[in-house]
């Protein structure tokens, strides 16, 4: 494990009360585009094995729809969007004005559709850190895939492989009032901008 | 009664028949199995990045293709198989996202599947057989009765190789 791993509890809250506003942000955005209240739970900021985050959403062969984001700037780092498959379309159907139960693939116009709330949660969330923070960072153009969850963290997981074997995660879950969907949403600093973050924070 | 083994990402198992060894969800992953038909003795290796060197912290050999083959090799050794008659299978190395600008680490799953082959080539193991490269996840399993590798994906089925 890489030293600069090495978090104390305040620092630790600091990060969990930054990934608190970000996802309320994140979350009354996607309220708003969808029409319903959206719940979230206390996002989880821990250093996690490598090899368990995956079950943080079902298990590696559990099937997700993931939006990943690229995040440049001062604290580069890759966020995540991962719904389950039944979430992910019921999501669709929503956005789509479609009847629930409706869509049973992706076409392009849902995987777009997806891609685009990718986007703006992602925007919604980058901007509670630069209030925090003072570093400004961007999303890049968003990619998806459906595919086992495991598959699809790989991505994600392999450039932290390369520094040590724990994840930083601030994870947070959603949950809309209907139960119909619940998605979580990753973001994952780079090995290298945890230390710019946690300057940035000023917290000992 | 066969057991059904699993290996994590980063992970290796070894085992004798009837068991099998199975590893869910690899995308860029590569998973790799030696296998020794006649004592029926293999192993499968979930490795994550090709070269340690290239690491900065590498506490688990078993993550990358150069410390984590030897270990893989050494442990169906110590169960019995014999080296000249293993045989090699790898399946995974997928990109599951594709962006225009694809960097290094993007193409991890094509340069992990290199990575191996190179190895196999030193050790003079030969690889029979390969599913590699694509856009899909994979779980890969290792019947140690036959020797039999399943590749199963969502979307292209399931195939033996």
């Amino acid at each position: 494990m890489s030293d600069e791993l090495n978090l104390t509890p305040s620092q630790l809250d600091a990060l969990r009360e930054i990934g608190n506003v970000g996802a309320g942000n994140s979350a009354t955005a996607l309220s708003q585009i969808i029409n319903r209240r959206i719940d979230m739970n206390v996002p989880k900021v821990a250093l996690v094995p490598l090899d368990a985050v995956p079950d943080m959403v079902g298990g590696p062969d559990a099937i997700v729809v993931g939006v990943f984001l690229r995040v440049y700037g001062k604290a580069p780092g890759n966020i995540l969007f991962l719904l389950p498959q039944k979430s992910a379309f019921y999501l669709v159907d929503t956005l789509m004005g479609r009847k629930h139960g409706q869509t049973q693939k992706l076409d392009f116009m849902d995987e777009s559709a997806l891609m685009e709330i990718g986007n703006i949660l992602s925007g919604a969330y980058l901007n509670a850190f630069y209030t925090f923070t003072n570093l400004s960072m961007l999303p890049s153009i968003p990619a998806l895939a459906m595919d086992m969850a495991g598959a699809i963290l790989n991505v994600v997981l392999v450039q932290l492989g390369q520094m040590g074997d724990q994840a930083l995660v601030i994870e947070t879950e959603f949950l809309s009032e209907d139960d119909g969907i619940s998605g979580h949403f990753f973001l994952v600093p780079d090995p290298g901008s945890l230390q710019t973050i946690i300057s940035a924070v000023g917290v000992e | 009664m066969p057991e059904l083994i699993k290996v994590g990402m980063a992970d290796y198992k070894v085992g004798k028949a009837p068991d099998t060894i199975i590893s869910y969800g690899l995308g860029s992953c590569i998973g790799i199995s030696l296998y020794d038909p006649q004592a029926k003795v293999g192993g499968l290796l979930h490795i994550m990045l090709p070269d340690s060197k290239q690491a900065r912290a590498s506490d688990n050999p078993a993550k990358f293709a150069d410390t984590g083959m030897p270990l893989l090799l050494r442990d169906v050794l110590a169960l019995g198989a014999v080296r000249s008659r293993l045989v090699a299978k790898m399946a995974g190395g997928a990109q599951m996202f594709a962006f225009a600008n694809a960097t290094d680490i993007m193409r991890v799953g094509a340069r992990n599947a290199e990575a191996v082959k190179s190895i196999l080539n030193e050790m003079n193991i030969r690889l029979l057989a390969e599913d590699v490269g694509g856009t899909y996840g994979r779980t890969v399993s290792i019947n140690l009765e036959n020797g039999s590798y399943k590749v199963k994906t969502i979307n292209k089925g399931e195939k033996e190789i």
